[in-house]
């Protein structure tokens, strides 16, 4: 089956759908590491997004734009997981609703 | 010889500047403080015999130094005025002024501000001398904040006593206000006249293109501010009795004989303008009447001697400003010239007193000093007689005499029965002194006789005293023909009158003393009599009136109420800030919901609106 017979709306629809979910999940969960895995998958409907409309349109603009992502997550992911390792070290916990330090 | 008029500043002003850089010890500060004064005395002396000899013939000379500030057209110059109002105005500063400088050697002796003293007294002549030989107005300005400065720095010479370092304050204070009153009227006449030279001013205010009635009337009486401030005149008399707080005689040379009397002198200089504003004029004599009156009331209570001579010397620059008020010109300064004499002889007499008797100054404590101190009650009773004008052998007579006649020629009958009652009143007082101090029993005995150089101010001075209402001023010139000259008639009557009169107060003195009646209680007096020692309260007044709404105003400024607006812009900002802080929790995932929120609500405004 061609990738290019799947509807865009549906496509947008399920790329709106891992953004809402990850959305929640950075919003919702509690634990650093999740939070940031979340981050993952927002970025990654952004991506699917991209793409889709690349293909839709015949245009190389949609990959591009995923491999910029594709680096600046890479990028994001270990600087990230450093500073989690980091905060792990320092307090010995991940719960953000713990780590208020830095408030007015 | 005229050249060398300078001198007569210069002199004294190099003196002040030796005694001030080096602070040589007791005799050298004596010998250079009186010494410089003496040259300047005897240059004086000489160039007046010269100017008297063979007269310039406009009846004055100006001799030009060198230009002061050049600004375009304004010239001002370090120049000389000399007429004989100046040269009488000289001889009274320099003469009086080194038979005080004498007297102030013994009387100041072995006090450690000798030099200082010497120093300050030197400097005083120096600027009293620029005071009336000034030729434009900026260097009479000069000339009289000059001994402004030096009156404050004398009367708080004993500055380790806080009360003495108030009384220069108040002094310096009080006279300012007067000045500044002066100096918008000089302001005024440049304005008008686009000159400050003075005797240009005084030539051009008879020209009828520049006469305006007002204007003149308006800078009369700034100018009188100003003269009332430093002769200590209604409404500004309260600083002079405080300012007894310095040496006895400083009390003498600037308090009573020159400084004091600048406001005669500059009335007098001045009396063209003053006679185109007749109604400034009449203000003079009525400033002049009421404090010759109110002071004269409050001498006759006093219990402090100093006080009570200083309330004569309110009283009787009263009568000089009553001369001046009635255009009785030159008996003003005849007057001015015979109280230097007799006021610096009762001054130093009661230095005398007060330097025998340990700095007693309360007249209670006093009394039969007659036989223990001759030379001083001799003198004493010399400056008493001529403050209370006995007849014929004394200056105060003849010159308060003129006064009197002015006042009755010039038809406003209050100046001349005002100045009659005034006359009495200085009788009683001034005996009333004498009779307290020098008669009855012995109270306090003299511990140390007085020095030769105190003693021989004295006998010079009261010889001045005698023999100064025969000396005869040639101000015809320079002043004009003054109201008491003209013959009107009456003379006869007015005259026996006035003849009778101080011998009335005589007896009437002492007849109250031997009734015991000398107003010297302190307490349980008559509320009068304490309302007229306190001078009558003005000293309260101004308290209530000025003072206490000032100082209440200054402590509720401690807080700076005009930056309270800058102050509130602060508190709110501060407090917005505080608001603002409040949303920042620390709680990431609060921060990622406001921040979807808020996208989302940009968001749906840019696609649905």
């Amino acid at each position: 089956m061609n990738a290019a017979n799947i509807p865009l709306d549906h496509l947008m629809l399920l790329s709106c759908m891992i953004f809402v979910i990850g959305l929640a999940g950075v919003m919702m969960r509690r634990n650093v590491l999740y939070i940031l895995m979340s981050l993952e998958i927002v970025l990654n409907a952004v991506c699917l997004a991209f793409v889709s409309a690349g293909a839709h349109w015949g245009k190389a603009d949609g990959q591009i734009m995923f491999m910029l992502i594709l680096s600046l997550a890479a990028a994001e992911v270990s600087v990230g997981l450093g500073l989690i390792l980091q905060i792990h070290r320092k307090h010995g916990t991940l719960d953000v609703d713990r780590l208020k330090e830095l408030q007015g | 010889m005229l050249n060398a008029i300078a001198c007569v500043t210069l002199l004294p002003l190099f003196g002040f500047f030796v005694l001030t850089l080096l602070r040589p010890p007791e005799r050298v500060a004596a010998w250079i403080g009186c010494g410089t004064v003496a040259a300047a005395a005897a240059i004086l002396f000489t160039i007046t015999i010269g100017f008297l000899q063979n007269p310039p013939a406009e009846g004055h000379a100006v001799v030009h130094y060198g230009t002061w500030v050049g600004i375009g057209s304004f010239q001002p110059g370090f120049s000389a005025w000399v007429d004989m109002l100046t040269l009488t105005m000289l001889c009274i500063i320099t003469g009086v002024g080194f038979l005080i400088h004498v007297y102030s050697a013994g009387y100041m002796v072995r006090d450690e501000g000798f030099a200082r003293y010497f120093s300050y007294l030197n400097l005083f002549i120096a600027a009293m001398t620029v005071l009336v030989m000034a030729d434009n107005l900026l260097l009479l300005f000069m000339g009289w904040e000059g001994v402004g400065l030096c009156s404050y720095l004398l009367i708080g010479f004993w500055y380790r006593d806080p009360a003495n370092g108030a009384a220069a304050r108040k002094a310096f204070i009080v006279t300012r206000v007067g000045d500044t009153a002066m100096i918008i009227g000089f302001f005024m006449l440049y304005l008008q006249f686009s000159t400050i030279d003075i005797a240009e001013i005084l030539r051009r205010s008879h020209e009828a293109i520049y006469f305006n009635q007002s204007l003149y009337t308006v800078v009369a009486l700034l100018l009188l501010g100003g003269a009332v401030g430093k002769s200590a005149q209604l409404p500004l008399q309260t600083w002079l009795p405080d300012a007894m707080a310095g040496p006895t005689p400083v009390s003498a040379l600037i308090h009573a004989a020159t400084m004091v009397t600048a406001g005669v002198y500059l009335i007098a200089r001045t009396h063209p303008l003053f006679m185109q504003a007749p109604l400034a004029q009449h203000a003079v004599g009525w400033v002049g009447l009421l404090t010759l009156l109110i002071a004269g009331a409050s001498a006759l209570v006093q219990v402090d001697i100093k006080r009570i001579l200083a309330y004569s010397t309110i009283s009787q620059i009263g009568y000089m400003f009553l001369g001046l008020g009635v255009g009785a010109w030159s008996a003003s300064i005849f007057h001015l010239m015979t109280h230097a004499f007799f006021k610096a002889l009762l001054f130093l007499s009661a230095g005398t007193v007060i330097f025998c008797l340990h700095h007693k100054q309360d007249i209670t404590e006093m009394g039969g000093l007659r036989k223990l101190m001759p030379l001083t009650f001799a003198s004493f009773v010399i400056g008493c007689g001529s403050l209370a004008s006995l007849p014929l052998i004394t200056s105060g007579f003849y010159s308060k005499d003129e006064i009197l006649i002015g006042a009755w020629n010039s038809g406003e009958m209050a100046f001349f029965w005002g100045g009659v009652v005034g006359a009495l009143i200085t009788a009683v007082y001034s005996f009333r002194l004498v009779f307290v101090v020098f008669f009855g029993a012995p109270k306090t005995h003299p511990d140390h006789a007085p020095t030769l150089n105190m003693q021989v101010p004295l006998v010079l001075l009261g010889i001045l005293s005698v023999m100064g209402g025969a000396i005869h001023l040639r101000l015809d010139g320079v002043l004009p023909i003054g109201s008491h000259e003209v013959s009107t008639g009456g003379h006869g009557m007015i005259s026996a009158l006035l003849i009778v009169l101080p011998l009335v107060g005589v007896a009437l003195a002492w007849w109250l003393y031997r009734r015991g009646i000398t107003w010297t209680k302190t307490t349980g007096a008559p509320a009068a009599m304490l309302f007229f020692r306190r001078g009558w309260a003005f000293d309260a007044l101004y308290d209530a009136v000025l003072v206490h709404p000032w100082v209440w105003l200054a402590t509720v400024n401690r807080s700076d109420v005009v930056d309270s607006g800058y102050t509130a812009v602060a508190r709110l900002t501060q407090w917005l800030y505080q608001q603002a802080s409040i949303t920042q929790t620390g709680s990431v995932r609060w921060y990622a919901g406001v921040m979807i929120f808020g996208f989302t609500l940009i968001l749906s405004a840019a696609v649905f609106l």
